[in-house]
């Protein structure tokens, strides 16, 4: 699969579906790459952190001589406030630093300049904070509690956001319910975790008052805009580069007050001022996600059709709103995609978000859906024991198989593969030899279990998908630049910022197959915001689809520009022209033109053209489309050790459908990330907060992303439904794994401990947590006896 | 703590004078010190691994060594691997087996799997996995770089 490539010379094979390797590769793998904290800098920061959760913030004392910023010195820079305009959203503002009062552990109340690193860690060290600790809110339902402290004082009772949605005739269905089935589900609170924690160097630039940011996100320009807006400056004062990033997971998709911080003091210091995140502020104060209390019943007719859904949802979404998708983006998605795969015509939900004295939630890999898809597919494999029914045939009954199918809530799913992916899930995972084993592995006392994931995927959505969530930052298009310089080589300026999931190379694998030369000719260029053009950069399973259809667009342009130039130079018709290998041919003739030459000939022999061309060879595409719905069914075999509560993943199998695959080798690599991610969530990874809100998982020991000891080799199977919502065909995969896995492996675990009569609906379902359900059940036994 | 020692490392055979304090970690002495900023530095606590370098033969962790204990010793990063422009084998493997996606962690992996293939060419699959299971990929859910690592190993062993 990964053999060499060679150019398209004179060879009918397109670039757009092989596994080339990647463009990115030889830089990072010989230590050439560019990360943020490679740089040198004049001055260091190290914030002093809150070690209270909730309190009042007294007297600071800095040890003398010492440059110490604190709340006092940045009064007028604005409060990052990030704005929805519907679902009862209250606006509350976060300080730079702490300002008056602590609202998490871990809150940057002060931040310590010095000549280095370790002067700066010596000084925060001495710095004296003087707090008076209050009783934090650490659990969103004690928060919720009548009379509970009220964080922000602009949302009342705790809500900052609350969703609801009831469609007509609703009580009538569920009142016509033969059954209805019940989960409460949690989801503890989880980190993205990117290798490269976070990192920001910003250098004045005395010539031009202008400030460089360096630092490590997924989306350069709205750093720009948004920095610029809350400093009061020009947005083209501010440069902002995402040099290589280290992973990003969503983490880096939202603003750290860090970065506002550092361009404040590179402007105050006319100076170069550089932080680097250590791997415990990373896991305390950078971004959290997916805390969530989940209650769904779904009401079947006698035939285990589901009817109606009903869902509460309760999102702990930290001491602040995240910018720019503010708090709403865990329990807004989950209100709006709770059905899933599913054909449901009545749905019920109420989805709030609520303040707590916590790490700031944002977005991460996946938003909601992997606690939603663990919710309903755990719902789906009740109800199938309730209707004494295979999960697999109760799954068949309900998943949508027409398209295009508009859900209760009024998403359009385009044409996908839900039925046939489960089909050939069971088909490869071979569903009755498993039966078979599971049933004489325990007659050896082994419990073996089997689970099933359906679930939808929606990516590629542009502005339109983003203003109906009423966000006053609105993302969604995306804008490339193809241009082709006086020599013939061709660069792409991208506004999306890749940072590990190959963009380079497959957006130079679509321009290649449209201008007929190889994809290593092509530089794609991005994160920065003086070369690239204004984009969203990389996050929601979006780039390829989005900023690839910008791409094919403006690679069009230049082809239809080229194939003008050719038919000049070689006297022909513009019909006749075909272009390969790098030249341009009069079909059936021997007569051809270089790229090189037809490049150089726009530019320095403008005046050739008559008039009839204009000078250059520099084409643009903005593209913003409705967005689509990737699929999959997941399947995890497990292997539960009753009396540890040990789980391991014997077998893992995905079965997906993500229409036109641009790179196999690149899709399959998204893939296996996410299933690691997801497997990693639904076993091992929690950030776990004590009573006073202090956190007990600082470490990567603690906090357990799993190694490749705990990963299953995943088997992938692939259906290729060329989307009709997507220019490419293409649709976005980069989320999907971490969506199906917790589901899969949770309904494995609950088929193994079904001999012993108990269930397990929270993630990650930890061998403590395993073993406190066997434990119940064992101690209600002896009572019994 | 300020009091600076001189002393040199010698890494990817070169010679690098430097003066640092007792408590500069050989992980921020490569970086800053020496300036080759290709190995990176994930945690500082000896878990994750993105700072594994091979230093004497031993691939360790760079953040739980101090710079002063690794003079006099031969130090090897992932700039020093290929030869020339030629790839070392498992930087070949790793681009061939998509073994890398951020490339965040990809420079400890790299040193970590030359360095244990260097000293037991013969190892298991089951020893190799235990041992790439010390370092940590967010990434790449590990299984290509277990493809490439294997691949690479058949070809060191051909040697």
């Amino acid at each position: 699969m990964n053999a060499p490539t060679k150019g398209s010379h004179g060879d009918a094979l397109k670039w757009v579906g092989r596994a080339i390797r990647r463009l990115e590769d030889p830089a990072l793998v010989t230590g050439q790459g560019h990360f943020t904290a490679d740089l040198a800098a004049t001055h260091w920061v190290r914030f002093v952190r809150s070690p209270n959760a909730a309190g009042t913030i007294g007297n600071i004392k800095a040890p003398d001589g010492a440059l110490v910023i604190t709340a006092a010195d940045l009064k007028a820079v604005k409060k990052i406030t990030p704005m929805l305009h519907k679902f009862e959203y209250k606006a509350v503002g976060q300080p730079i630093l702490a300002e008056d009062v602590v609202r998490f552990v871990g809150e940057a109340v002060a931040a310590v300049v010095a000549s280095s690193e370790e002067e700066a860690e010596d000084i925060a060290d001495l710095v004296e904070l003087n707090i008076d600790a209050s009783m934090p809110l650490v659990d969103s339902r004690d928060a919720l509690a009548n009379g509970a402290p009220q964080i922000h004082i602009e949302a009342p009772g705790n809500v900052i956001v609350k969703g609801t949605v009831k469609t007509p005739g609703f009580d009538g269905v569920w009142a016509s319910a033969a059954k209805v089935v019940k989960i409460d589900a949690r989801s503890h609170r989880q980190n993205a975790t990117p290798m490269e924690a976070r990192a920001a160097h910003a250098a004045y630039d005395r010539t031009n008052g202008r400030v460089t940011l360096t630092c490590t996100t997924q989306m350069p320009h709205l750093m720009r805009t948004a920095i610029a807006d809350l400093l009061g400056m020009r947005e083209s004062d501010l440069r902002v580069i995402a040099p290589d990033v280290g992973g990003g997971f969503g983490q880096k998709m939202s603003l750290c007050s860090e970065y506002v911080l550092l361009v404040w003091l590179a402007r105050k210091l006319k100076s170069t001022v550089a932080w680097t995140e250590d791997r415990r502020e990373n896991l305390i104060a950078s971004f959290h996600s997916r805390d969530q209390y989940v209650t769904l019943e779904g009401a079947f007719d006698k035939d285990a059709k589901l009817l109606a859904l009903r869902a509460d949802v309760v999102s702990n979404v930290g001491a602040y709103s995240c910018f720019p998708t503010t708090c709403g983006v865990e329990p807004l998605m989950a209100m709006a995609e709770m059905p899933g795969p599913y054909d449901v015509r009545h749905y019920q939900c109420l989805a709030r978000g609520v303040l707590t004295n916590t790490c700031t939630m944002a977005a991460y890999r996946g938003v909601s859906r992997p606690i939603i898809t663990f919710t309903i597919e755990r719902l789906m494999d009740k109800a199938a024991k309730a209707f004494a029914l295979d999960p697999v045939d109760i799954r068949r009954r309900n998943l949508i198989d027409k398209f295009p199918y508009t859900s209760a809530t009024g998403l359009v799913y385009d044409e996908a593969t839900y039925k046939e992916t489960l089909d050939m899930a069971v088909h490869e995972i071979g569903v009755p030899a498993f039966r078979a084993r599971q049933k004489e592995a325990r007659a050896r006392g082994r419990y073996l279990g089997i689970g099933f994931a359906t679930f939808s995927e929606r990516t590629g959505y542009g502005s339109p998908a983003f203003a109906a969530r009423g966000m006053a930052i609105t993302p969604g298009w995306e804008t490339v630049h193809v241009s082709v310089d006086p020599s013939g080589y061709v660069e792409a300026r991208i506004g999306s910022s890749p940072h590990g999931q190959g963009l380079r190379t497959t957006l130079a694998q679509i321009i290649a197959d449209e201008l007929g030369i190889p994809p290593d000719l092509i530089k794609v260029i991005h994160g920065d915001t003086d070369t690239a053009p204004y984009g969203w950069g990389t996050f929601a399973s979006r780039s390829l689809v989005i900023s690839g259809g910008a791409t094919l667009i403006a690679a069009r342009k230049v082809r239809a520009k080229l194939v003008k130039i050719a038919s000049h130079m070689l006297e022909a018709a513009e019909n006749d022209i075909v272009l390969e290998g790098g030249h341009a041919k009069v079909a059936g003739t021997d007569r051809t033109v270089s790229i090189a030459s037809m490049a150089r000939e726009i530019y320095t022999q403008a005046h050739r053209f008559k008039g009839e061309l204009e000078p250059g060879l520099n084409e643009s595409g903005t593209y913003d489309p409705p967005g689509t719905f990737s699929n999959a069914c997941h399947v995890a075999i497990v292997d539960l050790d009753p009396d540890t509560g040990f789980v391991k993943v014997e077998r893992y199998l995905v079965a997906e459908d993500a229409g036109r695959i641009i790179n196999p080798m690149i899709a399959d690599g998204q893939v296996h990330g996410g299933v690691a991610q997801g497997i990693g969530n639904a076993l091992l990874e929690e950030i776990v907060y004590d009573g006073d809100g202090g956190i007990l998982t600082a470490n990567l020991a603690d906090y357990m992303p799993p190694t490749a000891h705990e990963m299953p080799n995943i088997e992938l199977h692939h259906i290729e439904t060329p989307s009709t919502q997507s220019i490419t065909k293409a649709k976005g995969l980069g989320e999907g794994g971490t969506i199906g896995a917790p589901a899969a492996v949770l309904n494995a675990i609950n088929d193994a401990l079904t001999p012993f009569n108990v269930e397990i609906d929270i993630i990650p379902a930890t061998p403590q947590r395993i073993r406190a359900v066997l434990r119940e059940a064992e101690q209600a036994k002896k009572k019994i006896a | 703590m300020t009091e600076k020692t001189a002393l040199t490392l010698s890494i990817n055979g070169h010679a690098h004078a430097i003066n640092v304090e007792a408590r500069r970690t050989l992980a921020d002495a490569i970086r800053e010190d020496c300036g080759q900023t290709g190995t990176h530095i994930g945690c500082e606590h000896g878990i994750c691994g993105a700072c594994t370098v091979i230093v004497n033969g031993e691939p360790v962790r760079s953040c739980l060594m101090f710079a002063v204990q690794a003079e006099g010793k031969k130090i090897r990063t992932v700039e020093g691997l290929a030869d020339g422009d030629t790839l070392h084998v498992m930087q070949q493997a790793f681009m061939d087996h998509h073994g890398l996606q951020c490339g965040f962690c990809t420079p400890g992996f790299l040193m970590l799997a030359v360095g244990v293939l260097e000293r037991e060419p013969n190892i298991s699959d089951d020893d190799l996995l235990d041992v790439l299971s010390s370092n940590l990929c967010r990434c790449t859910g590990y299984q290509n770089i277990i493809k490439a690592v294997r691949a690479a190993a058949e070809q060191m062993r051909g040697k």
